[in-house]
């Protein structure tokens, strides 16, 4: 067994390997520096982003450090988030989809279509809703079957989408010029706010099931024999995610709006929710090991006996389903549907929040919470920029230079992850 | 040495449209035994491979695996019966960690499609460890910031992981610098110490000398030569590579028959 080859035993793969770490602060210190010069810089210059435009804006815009903004904020970030986290899945697989603001809009339509009351054909909002998202996941499957059995390039297939589903909006409503939508399950999804002690609750079982799930993860690994991740980051972590859940709960029971106390908007827990579902699903099932692998190497994928095409098909069918959602919400925001929706900057924002949290172009590379956190940054710029006074044209130019320099950042960084690995 | 051979090829032919590929090619590999496949390019060395990996069907001609004849139909018949191909472009995933792409397309999951990842990290340390792979600081980093060396030997790992008899490596030297090929040609042998059927495709006749325990020569689709690796020379092979006569002649006239001197 000893040939060449074997001289360097000692360092070998395995459960020795990362057990001598340091401990404490130091060592955490340590960690984090190690990360961030081989070029593994995760969320933290986002983060570091988002800390630096609070802070500007607050010396700003008296009116924007407020609890009752931080709410609005969450609001207003739903729906670019939820076309954000579809964004997500494209993108790892190397794709694109142009079509998805249109889709956003199909999704509102229907729903405004379904709870329509003068129209004979009315049903539950809550019901409305689920077609809503059936009917964009009909149109996701139609256009991811043709990027991934016919071949035509997922550009052109969603572009010829973004073209098909905004004149599908303009026929059927250019007579009305808008639907009202009226029902209160659909309208919730932007304006329902949780009671105080709900809102606690909330946060005290977001942080329970973190707890948990992290340390069931802990047991699993140590069973195996597996080297655990270091300590002091995942304690870290679980102080960060109880702190970020029971913060936000106290900020937001502290708004008013005309002197009505407000409270944790569902809108926040939606968004909470699908940045869990998709992360589980993007990190720790089999489907969303292919999405990575697909968009890695895709015939590497293929030759491991992965279908392509299905996972393809699937990703598609997400990217638009989340398009529904965020539409659903984006329509009851304003309480309406009408002609110009899903147009101006929504398509580029959710593609930019997305690539701003550091998901890669080119496939492979990316995880959700980087399109939950590249959707705040750009509410949070856009919020800022509008309570300051500047005109829309600074907002425009100010996300444009934030994308860039993200972008710019990643590349280094990728660059830097290479050089330190060989 | 008479026992019978893991795989067997039994006048293998091949054509693509009216390029001859492979007429009436013999093979074998037993257990326990590297055998090396050479030739100059378009002697049908990959052909050869991929009509056993079943990405391309043999036209006529008969596969005996393990003494039974077997139709491979595609690359899924052949990884049932243990043969994995580790290919020269290696199918590897660079933003997948070792880990991952050891288990690529074959992941251990719960009934919810829920990845075992525990199990599927402790396998591979056990894997890699069993080939003596010691040169991966840890198996949670991705493929990218691995050497070339490295990374070839997370591919041959890969495909003998799966319980398989037979490996075949297209070439898996051919990128590599000398350490790291020397790194390589060491897993190749633990290979066949292991009791592993390994059949070598390379161009590199030092990397054939270090390893094989036989060669099979061919050149324009046709058998013409098989040595003992310990009862030959470079020489000789060369020779065999680049004018060697067939060993066999057949219905189909060939473009250089045997007997003519050349």
């Amino acid at each position: 067994m000893s040939t060449a080859g074997a001289d360097v035993v000692g360092q070998g793969p395995g459960p020795t390997t990362e057990e001598e770490q340091p401990r404490g602060l130091a060592g955490l210190y340590r960690h984090a520096m190690d990360n961030v010069k081989s070029g593994n810089l995760g969320v933290l210059p986002i983060v570091l982003g988002l800390i630096f435009i609070i802070v500007f804006f607050s010396f700003k815009a008296t009116n924007f450090f407020t609890a009752t903004n931080f709410v609005n904020i969450i609001i207003q970030m739903a729906g670019t988030a939820m076309l954000a986290y579809g964004v997500v899945f494209v993108l790892l697989l190397g794709e694109i989809d142009l079509s998805i603001s249109y889709v956003a809009g199909i999704g509102a339509l229907t729903v405004a279509e379904l709870q329509n009351p003068g129209s004979g054909h009315q049903i539950s909002g809550l019901l409305a809703m689920v077609c809503a998202v059936l009917v964009c996941a009909v149109i996701g499957w139609g256009q991811g079957s043709i990027v991934a059995r016919v071949g035509v390039p997922s550009f052109v297939v969603t572009l010829a989408g973004f073209m098909i589903w905004q004149g599908v909006i303009l026929q059927r409503l250019e007579q009305p010029g808008s639907i009202i939508i009226q029902d209160r399950w659909i309208n919730y999804t932007a304006s329902y706010f949780f009671s105080h002690f709900a809102g606690w609750l909330i946060a005290a079982i977001v942080t329970l099931v973190y707890v948990i799930t992290v340390t069931a993860g802990i047991m699993g690994k140590r069973r195996a024999g597996v080297a655990i991740g270091h300590k002091g980051m995942i304690a870290a972590k679980m102080v960060g995610v109880a702190a970020a859940s029971f913060g936000t709960v106290a900020i937001c029971n502290h708004s008013y709006v005309q002197g009505r106390p407000l409270g944790l908007p569902l809108a926040g827990v939606i968004i909470v929710f699908f940045l869990v579902v998709l992360t589980f699903l993007a990190k720790r099932t089999t489907f969303g090991r292919h999405v990575y692998a697909v968009g890695g190497n895709a015939e590497a994928a293929r030759r491991a006996g992965i279908s392509v095409s299905r996972i393809r098909i699937l990703v598609f069918m997400i990217s638009s389903s989340m398009a529904a959602i965020g539409g659903i919400i984006l329509a009851a925001n304003v309480n309406s549907v009408d002609l110009n929706f899903g147009g101006g900057t929504l398509l580029l924002n959710s593609i930019a929040a997305a690539v701003i949290g550091g998901v890669s172009l080119f496939g492979g590379r990316g995880e959700v919470r980087g399109a939950f956190l590249g959707a705040l940054v750009i509410a949070t710029v856009s919020n800022g920029l509008n309570t300051a006074g500047y005109a829309t044209g600074i907002i425009y130019e100010v996300t444009g230079v934030i994308l860039l320099l993200a972008v710019t950042l990643d590349t280094v960084a990728v660059r830097l992850q290479v050089r330190s690995g060989r | 040495m008479t026992e019978t051979p893991l795989l067997e090829l039994r006048g293998v032919t091949k054509s693509f449209g009216s390029v001859q590929a492979l007429s009436e090619v013999d093979f074998e590999v037993r257990n326990g035994e590297i055998m090396a496949l050479v030739g100059d390019n378009g002697a049908g060395k990959s052909t050869l491979i991929k009509c056993v990996a079943g990405t391309h069907a043999a036209d006529s001609g008969e596969i005996l695996f393990e003494g039974k004849q077997v139709n491979i139909h595609g690359p899924k018949d052949s990884a049932k019966l243990g043969i994995e191909v580790v290919y020269q472009d290696l199918a590897l995933c660079d933003n997948l960690d070792v880990v991952q792409n050891m288990y690529l397309g074959r992941e251990a999951h719960d009934k919810l499609q829920r990845l075992k990842e525990p199990v599927m990290e402790q396998k591979t340390a056990e894997t890699l460890k069993s080939l003596a792979v010691t040169t991966i600081n840890s198996i949670r980093q991705p493929v990218a910031t691995l050497s070339g060396g490295q990374r070839q030997s997370v591919a041959v790992a890969k495909a003998v992981q799966w319980n398989s008899k037979l490996v075949i490596l297209d070439e898996p030297t051919a990128a590599l610098g000398v350490a790291q090929t020397e790194q390589v040609l060491a897993l190749v042998r633990r290979l066949g110490e292991q009791g592993l059927a390994v059949v070598i495709i390379s161009h590199n006749l030092h990397d054939i000398f270090e390893t094989a325990d036989r060669i099979t020569v061919l050149r324009l689709g046709r058998n013409v030569g098989l040595y003992e690796r310990r009862k030959t020379t470079q020489q000789e092979v060369v020779e065999a590579i680049t004018a060697g006569q067939p060993t066999k002649v057949s219905g189909i006239p060939s473009t250089a028959p045997a007997g003519a001197a050349s």
